[in-house]
């Protein structure tokens, strides 16, 4: 257990019928960082978690997970890690507090053991009110909070959380992104999966990109920006006739090529100048007195990412396959 | 980060057992039934209202062969139907937890996968004995008696959970080739339904039509209705002359259907759970 990487994955390939939802996945992840694996729905993310977490075997390749293989010594591996699937998987008719003292005597850390962890993890995430509550009267971010906890339970040295934060409003999301700060200044080495570019560049170190199964990019939030193009300047004009002016007025300032959405009346171009640019911006339009309903910076997208990297928008939306979650396609 | 004393990975490796875990998973099963009003209702209502009404309703239009009170023919066969139910509960389970990810869950816990489903079937088998305890209450009140001795009485009993035995492993076959727990309510109406009622268990087997008497005969509901009939000295205990092997010896028959099912369906729902969730 002495290898410093907590994650080593080399050329995993699982094909679902015709459909290959991983395609030579290679990974390396350094004990005590935070990986972000960001990519849109159906790009295997799921899948990589699932071979990663032993609950599926890979049809090629290998993994390291943990200190142990994931093909000759599965039960290890479980040993060290922890798995926060994408529906928080608490058990509904269970209280709070009992999904953790179960979870704790699955990991077999002995009975009263299992009852003071789960009463300290119950504090830890703000839910000691509610652990004698039945789960199914949760809400959808406290359920998330129960769900992070019971990954916690055996303190595990590895922690898989499969888009944390999907499905929850902006408050419960930054909750969670809170409780996930804290378990990263503890050291934790955590590979979550995201589809937001916003997500992954708050929690992570590195940030691996993939599409169709493969990785397509990889690197930290500030390399891959600079890849992308920094910040967009990004501007809703309040009158339809403006819009061509400013589309000027923007090409000229910047000398980039400025994309118009004349329909929202918003024009979009990638800067790097930050605040001064839209000080300068500013400045020019309330000289020509030209109204304008929003004027900002905007971090880019994972749209922008993917055009730069494919050249083609990430499928957003796209039906879920079977690859992403067998749970979905059952229901 | 955490001030509990975590046991160390080889001091939990050695404290693992299949057994512990399948318990944990089985009270987990049994903790979904208190919580459950309409689990809990099918396990304990139903089964005393399908006494009463049997009792009530049919009990005066039905003659038995022979004589004797059709209370007491009645208890065999709803006993018998009661146990096939049994089959349902543990499909349904299953297909709940598939359904909801709490097989995933489990499945990235460090223990043997064996003790997801064995946990399921120890809660059956222990969910599936409320319903005949509750039955055999409602029956002796309305008047069902037992006429024979503490070995017999044993022997109808024990048949009683070697059936439900049988039928979880069913249910896990069922459970595992039917995606959703409607699904499973709908095959299995349409399959075990009509099963448990072509059969003896409401109604002497020699009063059917030639067809139906014939499957009603080589029925194993029939077979463990008679042997329950049987065992405790009840109306419709005794074989009938000229009928075939199956009614002459319903014990030895219900004893040799609970083994096949055991064996043939046993070593398909493991295969058949495990290609449900291998993906």
């Amino acid at each position: 257990m002495t290898e410093s990487n907590a994650i080593e994955a080399r050329g995993l390939v699982k094909r679902y019928g015709d459909k290959t939802a991983l395609d030579g996945f290679d990974l390396d992840v350094a004990r005590g960082s935070v990986c972000a694996l960001l990519g849109p729905n159906g790009a295997g993310k799921t899948t990589a978690v699932r071979l990663l977490t032993t609950l599926t075997a890979p049809d090629a390749g290998t993994a390291r997970v943990a200190g142990a293989d994931i093909l000759e010594d599965p039960v290890s591996v479980r040993r060290g890690i922890g798995l926060a699937a994408q529906d928080a998987t608490v058990d509904g008719l269970l209280t709070g507090r009992e999904n953790l003292v179960m979870i704790g005597e699955l990991h077999h850390l002995g009975r009263s053991a299992s009852g003071a962890r789960a009463d300290e993890l119950l504090v830890q995430f703000s839910l000691a009110d509610a652990g004698s509550k039945l789960v199914k009267d949760y809400s959808g971010g406290m359920r998330r909070r129960l769900d992070l906890a019971a990954t916690l339970v055996a303190a595990p040295e590895l922690l898989f959380l499969d888009e944390p934060t999907t499905g929850l409003d902006p408050r419960a999301r930054n909750e969670l992104w809170t409780v996930l700060d804290r378990l990263v200044g503890e050291g934790a080495t955590i590979l979550l999966t995201t589809q937001y570019l916003e997500e992954a560049d708050r929690l992570a170190d590195e940030i691996v990109v993939i599409d169709h199964g493969r990785v397509i990019a990889r690197g930290d939030a500030r390399s891959l920006k600079r890849d992308i193009g920094g910040d967009q300047l990004h501007i809703v004009c309040a009158q339809a006739e403006d819009v061509a002016t400013v589309a000027g007025i923007l090409e000229r300032l910047t000398g980039a090529r400025v994309s118009v959405d004349a329909p929202a009346r918003s024009l979009t171009v990638p800067t790097d100048g930050g605040v001064g640019a839209i000080a300068t911006v500013a400045a020019e339009l309330a000289e020509r007195e030209i109204p304008v309903e929003d004027l900002g910076l905007r971090q880019p997208t994972l749209d922008d990412v993917f055009l730069t990297l494919t050249g083609l928008p990430a499928e957003d939306g796209a039906p879920a396959t079977p690859t992403e979650t067998p749970a979905e396609a059952l229901r | 980060m955490t001030d509990v004393p975590i046991p160390t990975r080889a001091r939990r490796r050695a404290r693992a057992s299949a057994s512990g875990d399948t318990w944990v998973i089985a009270r987990r099963g049994l903790l979904h039934m208190r919580r459950q009003p309409e689990a809990l209702a099918d396990a304990t209502i139903q089964p005393i209202m399908f006494v009463l009404l049997f009792a009530f309703v049919f009990g005066g239009a039905i003659s038995v062969p022979g004589g004797g009170s059709y209370k007491e023919f009645l208890m065999g066969g709803i006993f018998a139907q009661t146990i096939v139910f049994g089959a349902f509960g543990v499909a349904i389970a299953l297909a709940h937890d598939r359904g909801n990810g709490a097989i995933d869950r489990f499945h990235s816990l460090p223990i043997a996968r064996s003790s997801v489903l064995a946990g399921h079937a120890v809660a059956s088998l222990i969910k599936s004995l409320l319903p005949i305890v509750l039955m055999s209450i409602t029956g002796f009140i309305i008047g069902w008696r037992i006429h024979t001795g503490p070995l017999d009485i044993l022997a109808a009993y024990g048949l009683m959970v070697g059936f439900s035995f049988a039928m979880i492993w069913v249910g896990v076959l069922l459970g595992s080739l039917v995606a959703t727990p409607e699904a499973v309510q709908g095959v299995g109406f349409v399959a075990i339904f009509p099963i448990t009622f072509i059969a003896s268990t409401f109604v002497p087997a020699r009063t059917l039509p030639p067809v139906l008497r014939t499957f009603a005969e080589w029925n194993p509901v029939s077979s463990l209705s008679g042997s329950l009939r049987h065992l405790f000295g009840n109306p419709g205990g005794t074989p009938y002359p000229g009928g075939p092997w199956p009614i002459q010896h319903p014990i030895a028959y219900t004893v040799i259907w609970i083994a096949a099912i055991v064996l043939i369906c046993a070593p398909l729902a493991v295969r058949g759970y495990q290609r449900s969730i291998a993906s």
